[in-house]
């Protein structure tokens, strides 16, 4: 009887410690999503003459995705940002975040600029506002300008295929 | 040229922490409050992390232009969540986390109970003849 109680309180306690250990602190649920997404009008990163705003993409479903020059992962995610943007499904905007145009630009140059355009964050007000903690992250927005998605980290073909593609296609096909 | 303005906006920026001291124990106060979500086991003071350092700023900026503490955590709770609250709030889904020691302290105290009661010595059986012997040592 007793030794059955040991052998529970073990099981118990190894099924515990296998959940939560495994879990990602790093991944913090976002309060954003199914909130409309912050406001920003930013210059563009390669015309700061010109600004952009959140509003602009309203009717559209479209990714946010927030990058810079100095990020490493960034330019691991690279790839996989430019494959979807490449297959069409959803434009990609890009949130060049606390970088220099200087470096940002030079950085597109080099790696392909998978986006339909950036907007130019320097000081990261606007990350602040889109809870930006850990670059690069990336957003999924609806036709209402609502967020649904969050990414925290840099995009795997795996997360790209499994999660990305079949919510893109479900808020692109809801009319 | 970069590094000059940073560097020059540095000892601006304290230039005005020194103008007032009470609006910086205010800061330091919140920002302890506040977890860094870029190194997730230091405060918002402790850490240097660029963001620790922006939203410290932010907590000054909105500190100074009148905004309550409570104003100041509920605009940090809408963007990172109740994760940055080092207190966090009493809620249905955190439930478990105020009342869960408590909880275990109360299964402790009564398993604890239990052994003690259970761990009482039985009251010694002696057998005839020892009762006999008992009665002849006592007599």
């Amino acid at each position: 009887m007793r030794i059955f109680w040991v052998i529970a309180v073990f099981v118990a306690l190894v099924g515990l410690l296998a959940v939560g250990l495994r879990l990602n602190p790093r991944e913090v649920p976002s309060p954003l999503v199914g909130k409309p997404a912050p406001h920003f009008e930013l210059p563009l990163l390669a015309a700061p003459e010109k600004t952009f705003s959140q509003k602009d993409m309203l009717g559209a479903v479209w990714i946010l995705n927030v990058w810079a020059s100095w990020c490493p992962p960034c330019l691991l995610e690279h790839p996989v940002v430019t494959a979807l943007a490449d297959s069409g499904i959803a434009p990609v905007i890009g949130l060049n975040y606390k970088d220099a145009r200087e470096n940002a630009l030079p950085w597109l140059r080099r790696n392909g600029d998978p986006y339909k355009l950036s907007v130019y964050d320097v000081e990261g007000r606007i990350g602040i506002d889109y809870g930006v903690y850990g670059v690069p992250e990336t957003y999924v927005i609806d036709r209402k300008g609502v967020i649904r998605y969050k990414h925290i980290g840099p995009l795997t073909p795996d997360i790209a295929q499994k999660k990305l593609q079949p919510l893109l296609k479900e808020l692109s096909g809801r009319g | 040229m970069a590094r000059i303005l940073a560097l020059l906006l540095f000892f601006a920026g304290g230039a005005v922490a020194a103008e007032d001291p009470s609006l910086e124990r205010r800061v330091t106060d919140l920002a302890n409050e506040l977890r860094c979500l870029v190194c997730q086991n230091q405060t918002i003071a402790d850490s240097n992390a660029p963001l620790a350092v922006d939203l410290r700023n932010q907590i000054r900026e909105q500190l100074a232009s009148g905004r309550s503490e409570r104003e100041i955590k509920d605009y940090m709770v809408a963007r990172y969540g109740d994760f940055v609250l080092y207190r966090p709030p009493l809620k249905a889904s955190t439930v478990a986390l105020w009342a869960g020691p408590f909880l275990l302290l109360l299964l402790g105290i009564w398993i604890f109970y239990r052994r003690v009661a259970r761990r009482r010595p039985p009251e010694p059986q002696l057998s005839e003849g020892e009762r006999e012997r008992a009665a002849k040592l006592l007599e």
